[in-house]
Formats: structure tokens, C-alpha cells, sequence
């Protein structure tokens, strides 16, 4: 049986290769380009945590392939045909350098996963004035406020739209009162900015407030340590700020008070999580685990929707003119097609994707925001993070 | 016990003596059929058929069953009176959504991690071609007069036209975004789409091949992201078609003349699939979430039952 089943496969690997070249060649004459590049450094491998989580070096570029793939499927059907080329740039080389030299007028769009303060040093660069760049990589609500860019979309939900989606869900359970405990680094002190403002905006109450401070001192473990730590006014719920996970694994299960965790541990607000798998997300986890061996990470699932955003841009519009992708991508027209329910589209007051957050637990999604019952006037994703009277980006589009 | 037996049987006879008929439902998570008798509205039998099955439908002659049950990799032929397997057809990978053509002999299944179409010769279980389509293809139709087999891939959100003849694409129309299901008027003069994601159903003329009309479903006190058309049929007069709001927990009435929406039927909830009985006088839904059934009077417009048949009850065929 099982022989019989492996000659099927062949045989129809054989016949799915003879389709693809008669296609290739049906389309061959009348075929338009649409070139997108891939921008990304190699990154310092930072200390292990946990054995359990390896470091995975390809964040990010898996996702783009297989965006590719779906793209020029679809391109098949429309004749246009998505080259995807990736620059990846060592450690100590220079992004400003390779994008100058590499990415020359062959590449309209620009997919770039940069840390945040990199993203826009390429931005201003004369060279990316004619470009369209795609941020895979930053969460900071800076860069989508007073130092956005006309030139610069941001995939991943920001900060503030992150803590908003944990406000509404710790509203609708009536956690009212947050015990934030903040991690040392600059990055925990801008997430903690944004739990503060969602606090504001949700009526909720910030009782008590604490830094975690690094110590080596031999006497103090995470059992006991945390347990001291945590020995502070009554709280409905500890709100955790540590982006690199250094600390917020040890808080479960180990506060003074028997107290839910949420925030960047425990209970966590993600673009994209193993977990999830309704409105088809089931079929993409499989399909990006397959071409990947591993599971789909939140960097790839945004470097997937920048080259789907491109993609169902350059289909519908039937074109691969960069000024008219940006205009449709910026209008109601657009609507991407991200696994997630609502269709995605971009804000156009500050260039950020608009699109559901999903609250997920290690081994379960546990509630997707906007959380009902949470209203806006125009669509519901717009409860979470920067609403156009509140943004202070200004770039005319 | 025997009275009990006896009595069952003579009204399944007095009532099968005006109108038997027996709807079959697939249940998603119980690995089982459940089989419900819709006139005297009761759960009669729940048989066990596979792993996963979703997709079903009955041959024209009423004999077989063809159940997808998608983790077992195959297509089951069961025959539709013992319920017992007679058979399997070499579906390809995780198979969920098929059509069976008019003659009843040609079975269509959407492939989905696989981008194809595979087409299948029922009678000599072997499969006949692979068609490339776009990214995962769902839903799939042959027209009643046997032109055509249209393919609807949910991430390229195109209906891919194949000529019967040939077995090859010879066109293909952009929809809205996730269209996920499609069915042809008895006359094959339209076929109607449905988009999850745009919440919308989509009337396409079969000559042009191009959209003529675009339906927004808009149900009073239901969030817009809610609104998930799936399911769709039309009845064979074209006077009215159904489409099911998936989480929204409608199914919405249709004028197919002049393309209103005349009402919308609460029914379970995330309907998903609808079948009519066989004199068109009912509709049947599947309702994914709350595990039940939902018996629909057409002539009145109303719900009148729904039934509890097991574990996320997926896709439902009926026999006369």
C-alpha cells in the first residue's frame, strides 16, 4: 500500500512539474515584474533563557518565500510574475552601505526587518525616496507617530496597540486593579509607557508599580525572590513588561498572592501565535511548517502579509507601478486577507496594518482583540493602539 | 422493547408513506455520521465513518454516500442504506470539499495544502488528472448541464473556470477576498460566490464569466466582521437562494429574480452548510458551534426545529 501511495506522490510531482512549465511558458511573452527585496541583519545569538527555545536565526525571510510562492501562484493567473531578492547583511557590515550599493531602481519595495533604530536611517536615505518600504521587525509607537515616514509601512502591531488589546480583555474580566512590574531596558520602559496609556484609556488602575532589578546575588532565587518581590498592596492582576524575556517566565506560579500574569509572559498579546487556528490559519501554519520545518513566528507571518500586501496590490490593480500599489494599499479598496477574520488594510493617517490582536497562553488562544463590545465609529480594529485624532504623525500620503 | 420497535417502525412507515426522506450529517470531531430523520424531526442513528469527515455528498441514484474524512487522507463510498463502507477513492492529501458531476460519475476534490484540483472516475477509483489552481482552493462546483467545473481558491480569491472537455483553466475571475463556497442555478446560467471576508455573495454571469451583481449581507445588531458567508444553494426555479452567515448565525433569503435580501433566518450557531430536501420545500443547515441541526420550512420561511446531532456537525446530504 504504502509503495502504491509513494508512486501516486511521484507521479503527480511529475505532472505538477509538466503543469508548471506549460504555464510558465503560456505566460512567458506577456509577463509583468514586480521586484521586491528582502533587507534584513544577521543578529548576535543572546543568551539562552530556557533550553526549550532555540534561537532561529531566519525570522522573518521564510515567511516572504512563501508569500512569494502564493504570489506568483496567483501570478500565473495574471500573468505577473514576483521576484523576491534578500540581502542579508553580516554583523558587522552596514545596512546603509548594502541598501546604497544593493537595492538600486531594480527594487520598488523594500521588505525590511531592521531593529527600530535602523528602519529609518534607511528610510531618509536618498535612495528610498522612490521606494516603498515594509517594517517586519519594529513595535514602537514613536516610529508610527513623530518619526513616521511617507515611505514606510509597519506590519507588526505597535506597543500601544498591543496593551490596548490586554486592557480590553482585563476590562471585560474586570481585573481592574494592575500590580506593573517592569523589566530594565529601555524597550520594557516603552512597553510599560503603553500599559500606563491603556490603564488611562480603559478606566483601569495601576495599584503599584515595580522595577525588576538584575542582582547576582547568590542568595535570592526566582522562588524566593519572586515571592518577596511580590508582596505588595492587593491587585486583580500582574502586568509584566520584559520584551527580551529575562525574568516575566519566573513570575507564574510564584507571586506572593495567587494572581493571574499577563503582559510579555503569561497571558500575551501577538500578531501571530502556534495557537491559532481559526479562519483558515490552520491551513497557513501547516503550509509555512512544511516549507520550513518549524513553526510560523510572528517576524515571518509579517514578512508574509508585506509580500501578500504587494501581491494582492499588484492583482487587483493589474500593475506594478509603485505610486499606484501605494495608493490602492492606502485606499478602502484594499483589504488583505490575513487569517485572522476581519481583512487587513492599512491606517492611513500613519501607515500601520490594521488587524485583530490574538491573546494567546503557551498552549492556547485564549481570546481575540478587538474584544467584543469594544465600539468604534469606523471598524473596531481602531480601539487598538493610535486613533487618527490621537496620532501625531504628519506625512501627507 | 418490541412494542417500542414495532411502534417506531409503523410511523417511520405511516409518515415514510407521505414524505421519507433522511438527512445525513457529518460530525467534525465525533469521527461519525449522524443520521437525522427531518419529518418527525429526531436523531436516528450515529454511525462511526472516519477521521475528520467534512465534505458529503449522495450519488443521482441515491445509492452512495462519498464522505471526505480528511485525516484518514480518502474519500469513503458508503452505501447510503447499510451505512457501511464500500469503498475508497485516492482523494489526495486531507481532502475537504468535492463535487460530483451530473452524471454521477467524475468526483472533484479541492486539494488545499496542494494548490490542485484532483479529478477522479468513480467507477474505477483512480484518479484521471491534477488540475493546478491557486492557493488553497476550497470551494468547488460542476454546472448541471456538464460545461463546467469552477474552483475557488481562498488566498488567491479567484473562481478558476475548467472546460469539462479539455480538463484545463481556461479563465479566471478575481473575487472578493476568501470566497469560500459556489454553486451554479439549475439553468447553469449563474454561478454564486460567497466571500467570508468581504461578507458578501457574488451573482457571476456563466457567459462573461464576470461579476454582475455584489450583495452585502448587513444584519441588524451583528458586527460586520461576524458576517462569514459560506454555504450557498439556490432553488431550482431560481425564485430564491440561501447563503449561511457562518458565525453570524443567519441564513440569509435571497429574491434571485431581483437579488434583495428578503430576511434573515436565525438559525444555530456558525452555520455553515445547507442542502435542500429533495421536494425543495425545506432546508437543512449544519451549525458548527452549537452542535445542531436546523430545519427550515421554506413555504413558510420559518425555522421550525433544530436538532442536536453531535460534535461540530459539518456537512449534510439528503436522501429521498
Amino acid at each position: 500500500m504504502r509503495s502504491i501511495n509513494l508512486l501516486v506522490q511521484k507521479t503527480f510531482k511529475f505532472l505538477f512539474i509538466i503543469h508548471l512549465v506549460s504555464v510558465s511558458m503560456a505566460y512567458a511573452g506577456a509577463k509583468q515584474t514586480i521586484n521586491i527585496a528582502y533587507l534584513t541583519q544577521e543578529q548576535k545569538v543572546p543568551p539562552p533563557l530556557s533550553n526549550l527555545d532555540t534561537f532561529i536565526k531566519d525570522k522573518g525571510v521564510l515567511g516572504a518565500g512563501l508569500a512569494i510562492d502564493d504570489n506568483n501562484t496567483t501570478g500565473q493567473f495574471t500573468g505577473q510574475q514576483f521576484v523576491l531578492k534578500k540581502f542579508i547583511v553580516p554583523l558587522d557590515g552596514n545596512v546603509v552601505d548594502a541598501f546604497n550599493k544593493d537595492i538600486g531602481d531594480q527594487y520598488p519595495y523594500v521588505v525590511v526587518n531592521l531593529p527600530a533604530d535602523a528602519i529609518n536611517k534607511v528610510a531618509d536615505l536618498p535612495a528610498a525616496k522612490q521606494k516603498l518600504l515594509f517594517d517586519v521587525a519594529t513595535v514602537d509607537d514613536a516610529l508610527r507617530n513623530e518619526q513616521c515616514r511617507a515611505n514606510v509601512r509597519h506590519i507588526l502591531p505597535s506597543r500601544a496597540m498591543r496593551a490596548d488589546a490586554l486592557a480590553q480583555y482585563m476590562m471585560k474580566k474586570r481585573w481592574n486593579k494592575w500590580f506593573l512590574v517592569i523589566g530594565a531596558t529601555e524597550e520594557d520602559r516603552l512597553f510599560a509607557d503603553a500599559l500606563r496609556r491603556a490603564a488611562k484609556r480603559f478606566g483601569m488602575k495601576i495599584v503599584e508599580e515595580k522595577t525588576w532589578e538584575h542582582t547576582y546575588d547568590a542568595r535570592r532565587t526566582a522562588q524566593s525572590d519572586v515571592a518577596v518581590f511580590t508582596q505588595v498592596d492587593d491587585y486583580d492582576v500582574l502586568v509584566v513588561a520584559d520584551e527580551q524575556g529575562r525574568f516575566g517566565e519566573y513570575l507564574e506560579y510564584r507571586t506572593w498572592n495567587a494572581r493571574p500574569v499577563i503582559g510579555t509572559q503569561g497571558l500575551t498579546a501577538t500578531a501571530w501565535h502556534r495557537t491559532h487556528e481559526q479562519w483558515g490559519a490552520v491551513q497557513i501554519q501547516n503550509r509555512f511548517k512544511e516549507q520550513s520545518g518549524r513553526w510560523m513566528e510572528e517576524a515571518d507571518y509579517a514578512a508574509y502579509l508585506a509580500v501578500r500586501a504587494i501581491g494582492e496590490a499588484a492583482t487587483r490593480t493589474k500593475s506594478n507601478d509603485l505610486n499606484r500599489l501605494k495608493d490602492y494599499m492606502l485606499s478602502d479598496a484594499f483589504a488583505l486577507q490575513g487569517y485572522k477574520g476581519n481583512p487587513l488594510s492599512f491606517r492611513s493617517w500613519d501607515g500601520q496594518l490594521r488587524q485583530p490582536i490574538l491573546l494567546a497562553a503557551a498552549r492556547s488562544m485564549v481570546a481575540v482583540a478587538p474584544i467584543e463590545g469594544f465600539l468604534h465609529p469606523k471598524t473596531e480594529l481602531d480601539t487598538l493602539g493610535y486613533d487618527q485624532p490621537e496620532s501625531t504623525c504628519k506625512w501627507s500620503k | 422493547m418490541k412494542k417500542n420497535v414495532l411502534g417506531l417502525l409503523l410511523t417511520v412507515l405511516l409518515t415514510g408513506a407521505a414524505q421519507a426522506e433522511t438527512v445525513f450529517v457529518t460530525l467534525e470531531k465525533d469521527n461519525a455520521l449522524a443520521v437525522v430523520d427531518p419529518i418527525i424531526g429526531k436523531l436516528i442513528n450515529t454511525v462511526e465513518i472516519g477521521q475528520r469527515p467534512r465534505g458529503i455528498a449522495i450519488s443521482p441514484d441515491n445509492k452512495f454516500l462519498y464522505v471526505a474524512t480528511s485525516d484518514d487522507n480518502t474519500i469513503k463510498i458508503i452505501d447510503a442504506d447499510t451505512l457501511k463502507e464500500v469503498g475508497r477513492l485516492p482523494s489526495g492529501k486531507d481532502p475537504e470539499t468535492f463535487a460530483l458531476n451530473p452524471a454521477g460519475d467524475r468526483l472533484y476534490v479541492s486539494n488545499e495544502d496542494d494548490r490542485l484540483v484532483t479529478v477522479i472516475d468513480i467507477a474505477k477509483k483512480k484518479v484521471i488528472k491534477q488540475i493546478k489552481v491557486g492557493v488553497e482552493p476550497e470551494g468547488i462546483a460542476a454546472s448541471p448541464n456538464n460545461l463546467w467545473v469552477v474552483s475557488a481558491s481562498e488566498t488567491t480569491n479567484m473562481v478558476h473556470w475548467v472546460d469539462v472537455k479539455t480538463q484545463t483553466i481556461v479563465e479566471n475571475t478575481l473575487v472578493d477576498p476568501r470566497p469560500r463556497a459556489l454553486s451554479f442555478t439549475a439553468d447553469s446560467q449563474q454561478l454564486w460566490v460567497t466571500s467570508e471576508m468581504a461578507g458578501t455573495l457574488m451573482i457571476l454571469d456563466v457567459k462573461t464569466k464576470q461579476i454582475v451583481k455584489t450583495i452585502k449581507f448587513d444584519v441588524q445588531g451583528v458586527t460586520a466582521d461576524k458576517i462569514q458567508p459560506v454555504g450557498v444553494v439556490i432553488d431550482k426555479d431560481r425564485k430564491r437562494g440561501y447563503v449561511a452567515l457562518g458565525p453570524a448565525n443567519r441564513v440569509a433569503v435571497i429574491n434571485a429574480q431581483t437579488f434583495e435580501v428578503e430576511k434573515y433566518l436565525l438559525v444555530g450557531q456558525r452555520v455553515w452548510n445547507l442542502a435542500f430536501s429533495p421536494d425543495q420545500k425545506r432546508l437543512y443547515t449544519t451549525n458548527g458551534t452549537s452542535n445542531d441541526i436546523s430545519l427550515i420550512d421554506l413555504e413558510t420561511q420559518t425555522v421550525t426545529k433544530s436538532v442536536g446531532v453531535g460534535t461540530y456537525p459539518w456537512g449534510v446530504a439528503v436522501k429521498p
